[in-house]
């Protein structure tokens, strides 16, 4: 109940909410972002924020620096439980790019006009949270020094990768999806940072722009075949990413574990990465729009807009994990049915209660246009979710680990110190990046934001 | 008219709103230019129909890339699984082909991303760090809210004051030669 907003009903909030403010030009929208890079003080803001961020990184170094020093003993995995921290993080990670994709790709395609002003960062989250997933299974092997194992290469041994395994497609996915989300973020920029180049000031600025923008001059041959390239590179990137978490939860459904072997995982999967990776969006975008006063291009309805996508992930991945422990009850299988009972009453119960909470109960709020349009409610929820998402990982890896089939087998799982010091580091090498980023390149595309300019002026008229 | 040739590169004329590039274009190509071209800070629609731009082969190139990739990853894991290391597990068969599906996919998807990015650059012959157009002061604005149209001085129709005459007739404005060094 917050006095003084405007009630909000439904045609009102369309008028209200344009994907952008009025009154913008072709000029005005140039300026505007180019200056965060380009003009405007780097703020005390900034510099405190970007601190914190490296100093988490140090924390990162040092523990992986032990690790390699001291191997994986360090952290609190044991027999029954292999994977431990790596693996649901480096899960939580991956999952989290994918909303970034989703936004430059699968939205394109669909000619969501709201994609425009997200999609830059959102890739830029992207490519970040990959980076910080693929850490997570490379320090996991144990020897990262050993890791081109992963790749087939003519050995001296003769020896080549496993191509059954999962794990071996995982190493295709991700390096796949990297390398595209790389791509489709460079092709996206390269028209921003020939702008770049023709605004800024000072040789040297001018002179890296320019060797990054190669040359583009705006020519319309150029933008035909960009055009093209760009059309289907969104087209190649949305089977992609669908592919990616699939995969990934291969890892898990193909084998034979309790509670892993279901083949509700891949859709399951997909549609919690995509949840996370809005979450996530949120997260970042809410303070980012704050702090360079963007609410002119990151609209109310951009939050909306993101805040429905989640509601609607959120209830499929709530449906998931109802049919999860349905179908284990209604299979019979003893194990299977032993092991949805340990989520709820086992010893680590209360991570799978608060999981639902956070998953599934809160994210319930965003029926309310009240919640979608308040931005503070918005950003708290943001990281619930992400919370939320991570807990899940965090039950599916332990509690199946924890209870298999023979009671003899059973252990416990304690992540140590150098779990939350690892963890924490990946958080300061993810904001370290988004710090980064925001100073040295257009946090919105300002090419597309062009576009945009173009067709609201044309539907004004 | 050959002399001024060798180191003039065109003439450009500048526009405030794409939609009178997308005219002056047509009107140009009307006139029987040929080798000419515009320049926005964002793709116009329409503008590639008005320049009577072919379908690009941007397409044919990460299909090519697409098959190239798929091709690749399939071959190779059939090569290592039936023949470089042949691992019978329980007799079943060595190219246990549903197995190597993910791998062939991403390659494959790997293969046409590549080569519709670096297809793209190529075909428009990126990276060039310097073009003529570069030499027009007002160029910058190509890149920021300015249109652009440039009659080439290689089209045989081309000359230079009457050309600059044409494209100030289009209500092109800031008409400037564009030096060739």
């Amino acid at each position: 109940m917050s006095a003084g907003q405007p009630p909000l009903d439904s045609p009102q909030i369309r008028r209200l909410a344009p994907v952008i403010g009025p009154g913008h030009t072709y000029a005005s929208v140039t300026d505007k972002i180019s200056a965060i890079v380009l003009t405007r003080p780097t703020s005390l803001g900034w510099f405190a924020g970007f601190a914190l961020a490296f100093s988490l990184l140090g924390v990162m170094t040092i523990a992986i620096g032990w690790l390699i020093i001291k191997g994986v003993g360090i952290w609190g995995i044991n027999v029954p439980i292999g994977w431990g921290f790596a693996i649901v993080n480096f899960v939580w990670w991956i999952g989290i790019g994918h909303a970034g994709t989703l936004i430059s790709a699968i939205l394109f395609l669909l000619n969501q006009k709201w994609r425009t002003s997200i999609n830059r960062f959102a890739e830029a989250m992207t490519l970040f949270a990959v980076a910080c997933a693929g850490i997570f299974p490379l320090i996991h092997t144990g020897r990262p020094w050993m890791a081109f194992y992963m790749f087939p290469y003519p050995s001296t041994m003769g020896l080549w990768p496993q191509f059954r395994s999962p794990l071996i497609w995982d190493v295709f996915a991700v390096s796949t999806y990297g390398t595209v989300s790389a791509l489709f973020w460079f092709v996206g920029l390269i028209p921003d940072l020939a702008t770049l180049r023709d605004r800024a000031v000072g040789k040297p600025k001018q002179i890296i722009y320019g060797m990054l923008a190669m040359g583009w001059r705006g020519s319309a041959r150029h933008w035909h075949r960009y055009q093209a390239a760009y059309l289907l590179l969104a087209g190649l990137a949305t089977p992609l990413v669908l592919s990616v978490h699939t995969v990934v939860s291969f890892d898990f459904s193909v084998a034979i574990v309790p509670g892993w072997h279901t083949t509700i995982f891949p859709p399951y999967f997909v549609a919690g990465a995509i949840y996370s990776g809005f979450a996530m969006v949120l997260t970042i975008a809410i303070p980012l729009r704050k702090a360079y006063d963007l609410q002119d291009f990151i609209t109310m309805r951009h939050l909306e807009n993101m805040a429905k996508v989640m509601l609607a992930t959120g209830l499929i991945v709530a449906y998931g994990y109802f049919f999860e422990f349905f179908m284990s009850e209604y299979s019979g299988n003893k194990f299977d049915v032993f092991l949805v009972n340990q989520r709820l009453h086992g010893p680590y119960a209360p991570f799978y209660y608060a999981l639902i909470l956070c998953n599934i109960l809160t994210p319930q709020l965003l029926w309310f246009q009240k919640i979608r349009t308040n931005v503070a409610v918005l950003f708290l929820m943001s990281i619930v979710v992400n919370i939320g998402m991570w807990l899940e990982r965090f039950v599916i890896v332990v509690i199946s680990l924890t209870r298999d089939f023979m009671p003899s087998a059973w252990g416990r799982y304690q992540p140590t110190v150098w779990d939350w010091a690892t963890f924490a580091g990946t958080l300061g090498l993810f904001t370290t990046l988004l710090f980064l980023f925001v100073r040295v390149l257009p946090a919105i595309s300002i090419a597309e934001m062009r576009e945009l300019v173009a067709h609201t002026s044309e539907e004004n008229e | 008219m050959n002399e001024q040739r060798s180191h003039i590169y065109g003439v450009m004329g500048e526009f405030e709103t794409a939609e009178q590039l997308i005219h002056a274009t047509e009107k140009t190509r009307e006139a029987g230019y040929r080798h000419i071209d515009a320049y926005a800070p964002f793709p116009v629609e329409g503008l590639s129909e008005a320049l009577g731009l072919k379908r690009s082969w941007v397409p044919y190139l990460t299909l090519l890339g697409g098959l190239g990739g798929g091709l690749t990853g399939f071959g190779f894991q059939y090569w290592v699984n039936v023949f470089a290391y042949p691992l019978n597990i329980a007799g079943r068969p060595l190219n246990s082909w549903p197995a190597f599906i993910p791998v062939t996919f991403e390659l494959t998807i790997l293969g046409a991303s590549t080569f519709a990015v670096f297809g793209m650059l190529a075909l428009n012959k990126l990276p060039q760090p310097h073009h003529p157009v570069f030499n027009v002061g007002r160029f910058s604005h190509a890149s920021n809210d300015r249109f652009f149209l440039c009659i080439e001085a290689r089209d045989p129709k081309f000359h230079l004051a009457e050309s600059a005459k044409f494209l100030q007739g289009l209500q092109a404005q800031h008409v400037t030669e564009v030096q060739d060094d």
